[in-house]
């Protein structure tokens, strides 16, 4: 039987599959039709230092195999988070990555301090969200402006630090191996990509922000070719995650160097949709006479 | 609330874009009035599922009724699915009307706009018929009316170009009608909910209102579905509730529209 047990800096997860940030609330809300403790991981939606009410309404529209996103990271904040999402959580018998957000280098830090004394796996610093204005993005877009935030962060916790990337730059490469120069104990990828959606009856925008992420199948095979170019760049660890609706899209990601997948707005097709990807995994490996999960990362990268 | 697969039962035309469809139910899931279902389609390019409002519940099974918007859209797609296909769905979803309390409640006025009249039949059907249903339609293609007739409600119409009923909005028929609101129960597009909030608030009358709002989960983690409230609320912290759960009924005075 495979065996899809999995080490990522150093924690060791039941197999490689997490959710992605923001498409599963805390964990609790699809506890209803999934078995949490079946999950490599739950990732957590983002939380900052003190609550966010995020953007107006249109937040979300629907566009072909995808959908554009614009909530700006609404979130109750790490106080509610500590008191009720966290130990919720740590009953689930499931990996915990928690997510985080800031305006600031400071905001971060505030996040990153509260977190450093739980029992959390490991912290996601998403420095790539395009839909807050200050903050987020911001960060992310510039292999400096990366490794100056990791470096910050790294200083003030002992818990490994993922760096999730923005897709809208041009070198994807160049950002890991800033983050990989800051400290960064691993990488996740790719964050949504920056679109727009016209409602031409109205000769106005779908979405109340304009512009919005997409994400969802439609931007698997950029997410594939981003998660290669960043096992090449850096030798840090990488989750990978970008329109993971299949089994087969999870094994490609891993196969172009992802040590974890993420399964992200894919759960609003189907609830049990990352259920149905572990099956799927188990399946491939014993069709496909792969022992080791792990003996799957980046496996693509030997064959030239 | 479940994620499951159940079976279509019928389908069929009940005006040129309006569909009636029964799905298969188990009949001792309870449901509310008010509460919605999110429909999958089979379709994988279509990502996210239709939340369409519960019609009716039966031995027979669930019943939904809901418009055609276009022709490249989910709901064209969903209207030609057949008899003994199977259709993916999350329900029931969300918090509905207070039928224990409305049923101790005097003067009971239902108002549905447009694709807002479904719900309000199976609340009608759980209040006995004991209400007054207000029914605004676009113009002479009217739908479900005859089964409120048949509840034995009182109803009244009304239809933006004036072929059926008051020329007007609901509100203009119970002005014509000198209505007297105990509480008030209405579902239908914004401006309607917004002229029935501010219609409720100005003469001290009770309402609850059903909203509407993009939405993509549709079981409340997401947050693409919210609303501003006039108060913080336990779960966001925020001035802002989730439609899909927290809704889609809430009390006109909880909700800034
Ligand atoms: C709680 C609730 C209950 C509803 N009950 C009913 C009902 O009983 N009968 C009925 O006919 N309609 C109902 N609607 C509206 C119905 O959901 C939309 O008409 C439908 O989603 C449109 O999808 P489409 O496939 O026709 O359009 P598409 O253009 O294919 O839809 C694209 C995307 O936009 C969303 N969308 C488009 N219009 C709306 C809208 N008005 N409201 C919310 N999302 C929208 C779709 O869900 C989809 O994600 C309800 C909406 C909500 C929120
Ligand atoms: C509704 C929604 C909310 C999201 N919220 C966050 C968030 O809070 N933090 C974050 O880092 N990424 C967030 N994301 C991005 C996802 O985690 C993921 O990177 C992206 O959607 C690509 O994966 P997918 O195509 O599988 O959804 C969000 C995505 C969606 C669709
Ligand atoms: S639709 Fe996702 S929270 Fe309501």
């Amino acid at each position: 039987m495979a065996d899809l047990n999995i080490t990522m800096c150093g924690r060791n997860f039941k197999n490689p599959i997490t959710v992605a940030s923001g498409t599963f609330g805390s964990g609790m809300e699809y506890s209803e039709f999934v078995d949490l403790s079946r999950l490599g991981a739950v990732t957590t939606k983002g939380v900052s230092s003190v609550p966010w009410e995020g953007n107006p309404v249109p937040r979300v529209a629907e566009t072909p195999s995808g959908m554009l996103n614009a909530i700006g990271l609404q979130n109750p904040g790490i106080d509610v988070f500590l008191q009720r999402d966290l130990p919720f959580l740590q009953q689930q018998d499931t990996g915990i990555i928690v997510n985080v957000c800031g305006h600031s280098e400071d905001e971060y830090l505030q996040v990153v301090e509260r977190l450093d004394d739980t029992d959390i796996d490991m912290m996601e610093i998403n420095i790539s969200c395009p839909n807050v204005k200050a903050g987020g993005i911001t960060f992310g877009t510039d292999p400096k402006g990366v490794e100056s935030i990791t470096k910050a962060i790294k200083a003030h916790t002992k818990k490994p630090v993922i760096m999730k990337l923005s897709p809208n730059v041009t070198s994807i490469s160049d950002i890991a191996r800033g983050a990989e120069a800051g400290g960064a104990d691993g990488i996740s990828l790719i964050n949504t990509i920056t679109g727009m959606k016209i409602d031409i009856r109205k000769k106005s925008f779908v979405l109340a922000n304009k512009t919005g992420g997409l994400s969802g199948p439609a931007i698997h095979p950029v997410a594939v070719r981003m998660v290669y170019e960043a096992y090449e760049a850096v030798s840090i660890p990488i989750i990978g995650m970008g329109g993971v609706a299949t089994c087969e899209d999870a094994v490609e990601l891993i196969l172009a160097g992802a040590t974890m997948v993420a399964v992200g707005c894919a759960n609003f097709s189907n609830p049990k949709v990352s259920i149905e990807i572990i099956e799927g995994l188990v399946a491939y490996m014993d069709e496909m006479n792969i022992k080791n999960v792990s003996d799957m990362v980046g496996a693509v990268h030997d064959k030239y | 609330m479940e994620h499951k697969t159940v079976e279509i039962i019928s389908q069929e035309k009940l005006t040129e874009d309006i569909m009636s469809l029964w799905i298969s139910w188990e009949p001792d899931e309870a449901v509310i009035p008010g509460q919605f279902i999110n429909v999958y389609l089979k379709d994988p390019s279509r990502m996210l599922p239709r939340p369409i409002s519960i019609c009716d519940v039966t031995d027979k099974g669930l019943r939904m009724v809901y418009r055609i918007t276009g022709a490249a859209t989910g709901t064209k797609e969903l209207s030609g699915y057949k008899p003994k296909e199977k259709l993916r769905i999350t329900g029931p979803v969300g918090r509905g009307y207070p039928v224990e309390e409305l049923k101790n409640s005097e003067n009971v006025v239902l108002m549905g706009g447009g694709i807002g009249i479904p719900p309000m039949l199976y609340l009608a059907k759980s209040l006995g018929g004991r209400c007054k249903a207000v029914l605004g339609y676009r113009d002479s293609s009217t739908f479900l009316k005859e089964e409120f007739d048949a509840l034995g409600c009182r109803v009244l119409l009304s239809s933006d170009d004036g072929s059926v009923g008051v020329h007007g909005t609901v509100l203009d028929a119970i002005a014509a009608d000198n209505t007297d609101c105990g509480v008030i129960c209405a579902c239908g597009p914004k401006p309607m909910l917004r002229g029935i909030k501010d219609y409720a608030s100005s003469r001290d009358i009770k309402a609850y209102i059903s909203l509407e709002e993009r939405m993509a989960c549709g079981v409340g983690a997401c947050l693409g579905c919210v609303t501003k409230t006039q108060k913080t609320d336990d779960h966001s912290r925020v001035k802002n509730a989730r439609v899909c759960v927290d809704g889609p009924v809430f009390l006109a005075g909880e909700v800034a529209l």
